[in-house]
């Protein structure tokens, strides 16, 4: 069992984390990015009206696994991908950063975002919460399940998730 | 507006021109509400999303508020999502089961079959006061084809079945891909688009923008192994105008498909149940009709507003023109009930890869819908230019099946029944054949 400072001194690791891999999605450091999973992970983003279903039986928005994830990422990078060529600026708010439960190798925690993309004249603003489950490897951490589920009831004005959630 | 002159079709010289106002008209987007939303018969649901007694859907159908709704007696009923009191929508969530529904604004209730059986103080009501002329309205038309629901606001509407023409066809080979039924999958894409809606008709039927617009799809899908992308642009790929104004694209698959054609992405571990899922087919509906159903893939659209890809999954998609430059789409993924679960998965991978708005495909579609609206701007450039295969039989990166809808809408527009839907080749066959 950790003791409150344990718990506290975790909060802060996955905070810093967080804000870390929010910072690299800004940048559009997209390979950074996908070295933060590990191979077994998950993106999952859920359909609006099924926020809290699993992606197995459910149609979403996103589920990658790894190779899906890289996919993503190398799309994202060419010229080819259109609904993002040329780029959109995001700017991500991460806040109410909470640890749900730590076991000896993995750390469940949700945290609350406010993502905002700026494209060809028009602002979308993606409101949601995240629920990560986060390994230790090395001095560091991994993200091996990422899921991004959006309050919004429909995809508007935007129409799309285009950006890494 | 000079609507005649709209569209150019003159198929003795091979030219068909849509004239962009129809893209950008107020004036245009009004009439389509009346001419062909209000008359036309329009997809509302599937009957696998009322399972039970009591289940209920709500949907806007051309902006009316539907509710979609199996009875305590099984029987499955349209009505409007007005309290025939006062107005309050009766009817506040999305999907539920209910065996009434009860206004809240005065407390009117009224069961799953529409009869209002609840009035309080019901007794102050003088003269002429009659329960049944109060039951929820229903829309003029409703009825099914194979589970698909439709409505039409107009009374004198012919039957859904003759309406749907050439169409049916097309449906069947995606309701007979169950032995137990299809059914919709849970999870809804919703999403919005800065475009007039036509354009998303005519990209769902637009084989010309396959390979060149979603290449990073492709490129993905050729580091799985995938090695048929030829089969888009293949000659047995065709083009087809169904009459009415439905369309569809048929192309040998150039993926994989639930039902049933194997690709390295599913996996070594799929190859013996995807073989035994094509088997039955051909059991059941003998090897040309097995093969239709399983090695080729068809986009169909079923005038005005719903489109079905029978692609690497399969989605039922409604399009909503909201005003001239905005549409609302609904998308579903529809699927054999009885699928097994790690068939249902590939088939949501799938879906989610391509289909979905967060897909490696979607997303650049919505890009060039808008990226048209927004070149229309340009006013002095005044046509679009769609006529690709008017003096051959047309494949499916030609565009009669896009003429189709335009034919149809032309004529709507003109308040005309139907357009003209004959082939394309015809008149300048004849025409080469008498100079010649």
């Amino acid at each position: 069992v950790a003791t409150t400072e344990a718990l506290a001194a975790i909060r802060q690791e996955v905070e810093a984390f967080l804000f870390e891999e929010a910072a690299i999605l800004d940048d559009w450091r997209l390979d950074d990015w996908a070295a933060l999973f590990t191979e077994d992970a998950r993106y999952v983003v859920p359909a609006t009206d099924a926020r809290h279903a699993d992606p197995n039986v459910t149609l979403g928005l996103i589920d990658d696994d790894i190779v899906r994830i890289r996919g993503r990422v190398e799309r994202l990078k060419s010229r080819h991908a259109h609904r993002e060529f040329p780029s959109s600026r995001t700017r991500r708010l991460i806040t109410n950063v909470r640890v749900l439960k730590t076991t000896d190798d993995a750390i469940q925690a949700t945290a609350n975002f406010l993502v905002s993309r700026v494209r060809n004249g028009q602002t979308d603003h993606m409101v949601g919460r995240y629920l990560y489950t986060l390994v230790r490897a090395g001095n560091g951490l991994k993200i091996r399940s990422r899921r991004a589920e959006l309050e919004a009831e429909t995809l508007a004005p935007h129409g799309t998730v285009s950006i890494i959630l | 507006m000079d609507v005649p002159n709209l569209i150019i079709d003159d198929r003795k010289n091979a030219i068909f021109r849509v004239h962009r106002t129809a893209m950008t008209s107020q004036e245009v987007f009004e009439l389509e509400q009346r001419n062909i939303f209000d008359r036309c018969w329009l997809y509302v649901g599937h009957e696998s999303e009322l399972p039970n007694p009591g289940d209920y859907r709500r949907r806007h159908v051309a902006g009316r508020p539907i509710v979609f709704v199996r009875g305590s007696d099984s029987v499955i009923r349209l009505f409007f999502n007005t309290c025939t009191h006062r107005g309050a929508r009766i009817c506040r969530q999305d999907a539920g089961n209910q065996a009434s529904f009860q206004c809240f604004y005065h407390s009117w209730t009224f069961n799953n079959k529409g009869e209002l059986v609840g009035v309080p103080d019901e007794e102050s009501y003088a003269g002429e006061w009659n329960r049944k002329e109060r039951a929820l309205q229903q829309p003029a038309r409703s009825d099914n084809y194979r589970g698909f629901w439709f409505l039409s606001f107009n009374p004198d509407m012919v039957d859904l079945d003759e309406y749907l023409a050439g169409a049916k066809e097309y449906l069947d080979l995606v309701a007979d891909q169950s032995e137990v039924g299809m059914r919709l999958l849970p999870g809804t894409n919703r999403y919005a688009t800065n475009a007039n809606w036509k354009l998303l008709v005519e990209n769902s039927l637009d084989g010309y923008h396959g390979a060149p617009l979603h290449v990073t799809y492709w490129q993905f899908l050729a580091k799985q192994g995938l090695d048929r992308l030829g089969q888009l642009t293949a000659d047995t790929a065709r083009g087809l105008d169904l009459g009415n104004g439905h369309a569809v694209t048929v192309s040998p698959a150039p993926y994989g498909r639930p039902v049933a054609l194997w690709h390295p992405t599913f996996g070594e571990d799929a190859r013996e149940e995807i073989a035994s899922i094509r088997q039955r087919l051909i059991d059941r509906h003998g090897e040309d009709r097995a093969y239709r159903m399983t090695e080729t893939i068809r986009n169909l659209f079923v005038y005005p507003n719903l489109i079905i890809n029978d692609v690497m999954a399969i989605t039922v998609r409604v399009i909503w023109s909201i005003s001239p430059n905005q549409m609302d789409v609904t998308a579903w993924a529809l699927g054999p009930a009885e699928e097994s679960s790690s068939m249902l998965k590939r088939r949501i991978e799938g879906f989610n890869l391509f289909l979905g708005p967060g897909g490696f495909g979607s997303p650049d579609d919505v890009e060039a819908l808008e990226a048209c609206q927004e070149g229309f701007a340009a006013t002095a450039v005044e046509w679009s230019d769609i006529s690709r295969g008017m003096r051959r039989e047309a494949t499916a990166i030609d565009e009669r099946q896009v003429r189709a809808l335009w034919r149809e809408w032309h004529a709507h527009l003109q308040g005309l029944p139907h357009g003209d839907h004959s082939p394309d080749y015809q008149l300048a066959a004849q025409e080469a054949a008498s100079s010649g």
